[in-house]
């Protein structure tokens, strides 16, 4: 029912929405909860458990039942609070957790079964039999019991990440938040002030008080256009800080676009901000508390401040004949505020004896509310007083158990808040978070006066600390009225009384889960999920913990809080992983031949971030293998051009370099010659291997590396390690060039001859003998030439600028063509390697020796290296390791898997008798059969032997040949021709 | 004789526009990694001798924006821009050529300070960040060189490979900044 002349709504501007599928209209500034009551909707959701009928319980973001889903299909957003969700024109709105509807639900038969459905129930009920709780019982309780839903489908909005920085984050724009932002921004500091209400301001906007003689709405408005025109400061509305973290970082969510229908493409719905403040002034306000009576979950049964807030803000009263239930003054004002706008006050139940108060409507001392009637409307209450139970008429009881200071966020680092006797609550402990000051409500000033007076002494405070001057000015003039509160948290009797709304936790499931012996507050709360719920128990905790630390007659302070962490209300985990949506997930890395690459319709895979052509298909080839086939043909028999741009290359300069390498790699590169490659493997200081590539000595004091694409990361941070770390006094420069050079493999036996078309002079084997290198020129641009081989064949890898390589590259392909070879892809590259029994990572897999790979005899004796000491130790050193081998099918079965185990022929393949296992394998069409590495025990000195391996996942069992790795040209006279 | 034709990181990408914040390539021609090997002092005074700027201190560049300009790369590194290295610089320094190795953009408009604090996540308004400050930073997920030019000005270095992720991140941001100042 709307009320006239009340209100900050817009009256002038209608706005249509729809809940159910029902038109209604409300005003711009209305909530959907706000809209609803307007309507006189007064059930707006269904408990958890019970499916009990429920209405709005609050104003705020600490609203446990008013939740709702809200737009249709793939964008539909579930569990938002109708309480903070701002209507706009179009606006979708969909009750939840009810079937067939929110009027006439089903699943409230649970209610009849409440008996039963206590806490601990599940954990009693289902435990037999034990199958059954996947299949069944969990099911059939998940369907029943629940919140929204997501659709399924892939969420069509975006979200953005964010990141601020400021001298002082203030966090709450109420009046202490306000002060404070307006003392701190006046002196000049960098000011960050967020609030999560579309209208800054707090209570301010929802009471009838005066500051310097204006209301209070209109003082916060005009604060906050000061505020705005500042250019120190940013006034961040709708956004919430929802946690506290290291180093004065603080996590918040900005609903960008929620209010709004019809977002542009681009425009995203939330941004997650990381704001990083020097200080922070936490001014997040008070909570009101319910008081726990039996059935006091019924729609139209709200917290007093939040009855206030609909008719003040909102120009809305919830009902037409109000009652109060309160322990505290502050609870008096409902009945006040509604009075003199006109709406009946019916009575006001007041639980102390000593209440000053001349209203002409009833009030009575030392009574209580025990009771409540109605279907899904409030009809009547219970009230209890001087022994003798009384009914009264109201459709809406406005009850006040006191308020909770909102002390979350200075508990995110592992704070436990004071108990504070006089107020009846907890309130923040000094210095739980560092760098963090508290204002106003939320550290237990509930006057006017005392948030605007705390605001300024944190403000004065942290300017302190910046070493910046408060101004001078008088403190704004407003109500100072005293809170008065006696404590009650639960009114005695039988029957349902709720404390946890969202999980349907009751005063008896507290007091059971004491019998049952659950007596930490922790354990209680896990027994009977009281807030564990989204609302995180903003609305129960206290209550409950009062309870509880009644029934255990240990007290509320040694009873103690549970631990509060972020967030402070419910973050997305799209808007938490904003940025990495589609494409935001990760860089691509292309190379210079990717376009070529596509063009071909080459099908990439990704190695790292880099992607990589798996093979180049031809038409008429049906399958992979057939491509692949033909690749490895190109370059055993012609030549073959690939990219292996990819490979990490760093160029090392300086007087020390050479002693670098020979610190690095298990081998020798000071004595290697100028214009000169070598193999080189790294070791960690472990023993095993790290990686593996090659060394090109350009001049004296100039090398460049390469490694593989998997480990360029890691090897260069191994090089700055071992550099600044181990042998800071050495002179050597570091640089990756991975990116600067475009270099492409050409390999197989006229590879000399497609090179000698394009380089400015020619090269022949004198020239350029096998592990050769130097710059050369390339069709007039300079370049570099490498002889090194990945195949067996002779080969070189040339390199340009970075520039140049998609132009290089068609060039190469194109008379690789010419002369019967092609572009080859990652699939041939491994098949020519396997067949040559060179190691990827498949096989320096982090826990395989050189000794291992059979390599063991290229540690040098003559000087030191990293990792040597440690490779050296015996059971390093074992004959009987798994060491490396090649295999051949012999049997029935001729094809071969990369992880599978070997066993001893005739044997079980158990785990007790694996010998060994498999890393890598590859259809050889030279051989025109599966050839494939791995490791086996004593691996060398069993060549020859027949032996099973077996693939328990792909179901093989294959006989096979152990022999040498090395399956093409061991003699290596290919690679030399 | 055939002849090998360059290419641009972003050839085909940029540029881009969106709400006034323009995202274009960069040719910032020879660059070369200036990395110490021996006393700052010998070099700074060796390169202010041969190109006119000293080696820059850690955030900031040495030069003036447009012609020839030291970014500072990192722990005894600099990123010499505009011109070919002199060769009395190698005496203190390992000179390594990068003009191919990385992929370099502008973005200037009134709200590039927006888009880019939705990516860096470092300080980057103009009290805090001049002209002329340099950082070695991420964008987005990709790790950068972020210096500012001007008032509204940023210079954005990132590996050539991932010029393709640089524009979409951007583009992204720039977006969504832009769609903000449409609803005022």
């Amino acid at each position: 029912m709307r009320i006239r002349g009340k209100g900050l709504v817009d009256r002038s501007d209608t706005v249509t929405f729809r809940f159910d599928g029902r038109s209604y209209d409300g005003f711009a500034g209305d909530t959907v909860a706000s809209a609803l009551l307007a309507n006189g909707v007064r059930l707006m959701g269904r408990s958890f458990k019970y499916h009990r009928p429920r209405g709005v319980l609050t104003a705020g973001s600490e609203e446990p039942n008013a939740l709702v889903t809200v737009g249709i299909g793939a964008a539909a957003e579930p569990n938002v609070r109708a309480t903070t969700q701002e209507i706009f024109e179009g606006l979708e709105v969909r009750s939840q957790n009810a079937w067939p509807s929110l009027d006439l639900d089903l699943l409230a038969v649970n209610n009849l079964f409440a008996p039963w459905l206590g806490a601990g129930f599940y954990y009693k009920t289902f435990m037999w039999p034990k199958a059954f709780w996947e299949r069944v019982y969990e099911p059939v309780i998940r369907r029943a019991a629940g919140l929204g839903g997501l659709s399924g489908e892939p969420d069509p909005d975006t979200y953005e990440r964010a990141f601020a920085f400021c001298d002082v984050l203030v966090i709450g724009a109420g009046p202490a938040g306000l002060m404070a932002a307006l003392t701190a921004a006046r002196a000049g500091a960098d000011v960050i002030i967020a609030d999560e209400d579309a209208r800054p301001g707090g209570r301010l906007n929802a009471e009838v008080l005066e500051i310097d003689g204006e209301p209070g709405h209109v003082w916060a408005a005009r604060a906050v256009a000061e505020l705005e025109s500042m250019r120190n400061v940013r006034v961040m509305s709708r956004t919430t800080v929802t946690g506290a973290y290291d180093q004065g970082t603080f996590g918040a969510l900005e609903r960008v676009n929620q209010h709004r229908g019809g977002r542009g493409d681009g425009a995203p719905l939330a941004c997650f901000w990381r704001i990083v403040a020097k200080h922070s002034i936490l001014a997040a306000g008070a909570i009101e508390r319910p008081v726990a009576f039996q059935n006091n979950d019924r729609p139209g049964i709200m917290t007093a401040g939040a009855v206030r807030a609909y008719l003040n803000r909102w120009g809305v009263s919830p009902g037409r004949a109000v009652t109060v239930f309160a322990n505290n003054d502050d609870a008096h004002r409902t009945a006040q505020d509604m009075t003199a706008a006109g709406v009946r006050v019916a009575a006001v139940i007041d639980s102390r004896a000593e209440v000053r108060s001349t209203a002409e409507y009833p009030v009575y001392r030392n009574a209580q509310v025990s009771n409540s009637q109605g279907g899904k409307e409030l009809e009547s209450i219970s009230i209890l007083v001087n022994g003798k139970t009384e009914k009264i008429q109201t459709d809406c009881l406005a009850m006040s158990g006191g308020w909770n200071p909102s002390v979350h966020l200075t508990c995110h680092m592992n704070g436990r808040p004071t108990w504070r006797a006089d107020i009846q609550a907890f309130v923040p402990t000094e210095g739980a978070v560092p760098g963090m000051t508290t204002a106003g409500a939320c550290r237990g000033s509930f006057s006017t006066h005392g948030c605007l007076a705390d605001g300024v002494a944190a403000a004065r405070q942290v300017l302190d600390a910046l070493g910046k001057k408060a101004p001078d000015s008088a403190l704004p003039q407003t109500e100072d009225a005293p809170y008065n509160l006696a404590p009650l948290w639960a009114v005695a009797g039988k029957g349902r009384a709720w404390l946890d709304f969202q999980n349907d936790v009751c005063v008896k499931d507290v007091k059971q889960a004491v019998v049952e012996n659950f007596r930490s507050v922790e354990h209680m709360k896990r027994y009977t999920t009281q807030g564990m719920a989204t609302d995180q128990g903003k609305n129960s905790n206290v209550a409950a913990l009062a309870v509880l630390a009644d029934a255990t007659g240990r007290g509320i302070p040694k009873t103690g809080t549970t631990t509060f962490r972020p967030p402070y209300s419910p973050v997305s985990i799209a808007a938490m992983g904003a940025g990495a949506q589609g494409q935001g997930f990760a860089p691509q890395r292309f190379t210079t031949s990717h376009r070529a690459g596509i063009a071909a319709g080459a099908p990439m895979i990704e190695t790292g971030l880099w992607y990589r052509p798996s093979y180049f298909p031809k038409p008429g080839e049906k399958t992979w293998r057939q491509s692949c086939d033909r690749e490895v043909g190109h370059v055993r028999n012609a030549v073959g051009v690939c990219d292996v741009s990819t490979l990490g290359k760093i160029d090392i300069q300086g007087p020390d370099a050479a002693a670098l390498l020979d610190l690095v790699y298990v081998n020798t590169f000071s004595t290697l010659k100028v214009g000169r490659v070598r193999y080189g493997l790294m070791l960690r200081e472990d023993g095993t291997v790290m990686d593996d590539g090659t060394c090109a000595r350009l001049g004296m004091t100039h090398f460049v590396i390469t490694t593989t694409t998997a480990a360029a990361g890691t090897v260069m941070r191994h090089l700055e390690f071992v550099a600044q770390c181990l042998r800071p006094e050495w002179r050597g420069a570091m640089t990756s060039t991975t990116e600067q050079w475009a270099q492409f493999a050409v390999a197989g036996p006229r590879s000399r001859d497609l090179l000698n078309g394009l380089l400015d002079a020619p090269i022949d084997n004198d020239t350029w003998p096998f592990m050769a290198c130097g710059d050369v020129s390339v069709l007039g641009v300079a370049a570099r030439l490498f002889r090194v081989s990945f195949s067996g064949e002779h080969a070189y890898e040339i390199a340009v600028g970075a520039r140049y390589g998609e132009a290089l590259f068609r060039e190469l392909v194109a008379r690789a063509e010419g002369l019967g070879g092609g572009a080859y892809g990652m699939e041939a590259m491994n098949v020519l390697r396997i067949e040559k029994g060179f190691i990827t990572h498949a096989e320096i897999h982090g826990r395989t020796t050189a000794f291992d790979v059979g390599m063991g005899a290229m540690i040098s004796a003559t000087k030191d290296c990293i990792g040597k000491v440690m490779a050296a130790r015996p059971g390093l050193m074992d004959r009987d390791r798994e060491r490396l081998v090649g295999f051949k099918p012999t049997g029935a079965v001729k094809q071969l898997s990369a992880g599978a185990h070997v066993f001893a022929a005739g044997m079980e393949a158990t785990r007790e008798n694996d010998q060994g296992y498999i890393t890598s394998v590859g259809f050889s069409p030279s051989y025109e059969t599966y050839v494939g590495l791995g490791f086996v025990k004593s691996g060398p000195e069993r060549y020859g032997e027949v032996m099973r391996v077996v693939d328990h996942l792909r179901e093989l069992d294959v006989e096979v040949e152990i022999c040498p790795p090395v399956f093409v040209d061991p003699e290596g006279r290919r690679a030399r021709g | 004789m055939a002849e090998l034709k360059a290419r641009m990181p972003c050839e085909g990408l940029l540029p881009l526009t969106f709400g006034g914040v323009n995202l274009d390539e960069a040719d910032l021609g020879v660059m070369t990694s200036v990395v110490l090997l021996g006393e700052e002092a010998a070099l700074s005074s060796a390169l202010s001798d041969a190109h006119g700027v000293g080696f820059p201190k850690a955030n900031r560049t040495s030069g003036k924006g447009g012609g020839v300009r030291c970014i500072w790369f990192g722990q005894r590194q600099a990123m010499l821009v505009g011109t070919a290295p002199a060769d009395a610089l190698q005496e203190h320094a390992a000179l390594v050529d990068q003009s191919d190795g990385w992929c370099a953009v502008t973005v200037e408009g009134e709200d590039v300070e927006q888009v880019l604090e939705r990516l860096v996540p470092i300080d980057v308004r103009r009290m805090h960040f001049k002209r002329g400050y340099t950082a070695r930073t991420q964008v987005g997920h990709m790790s950068a060189s972020v210096t500012r030019t001007g008032p509204r000005a940023f210079l954005i270095l990132v590996f050539r490979s991932m010029a393709a992720s640089l524009v979409h991140e951007l583009g992204q941001a720039m977006r969504a900044v832009a769609s903000r100042r449409g609803e005022g």
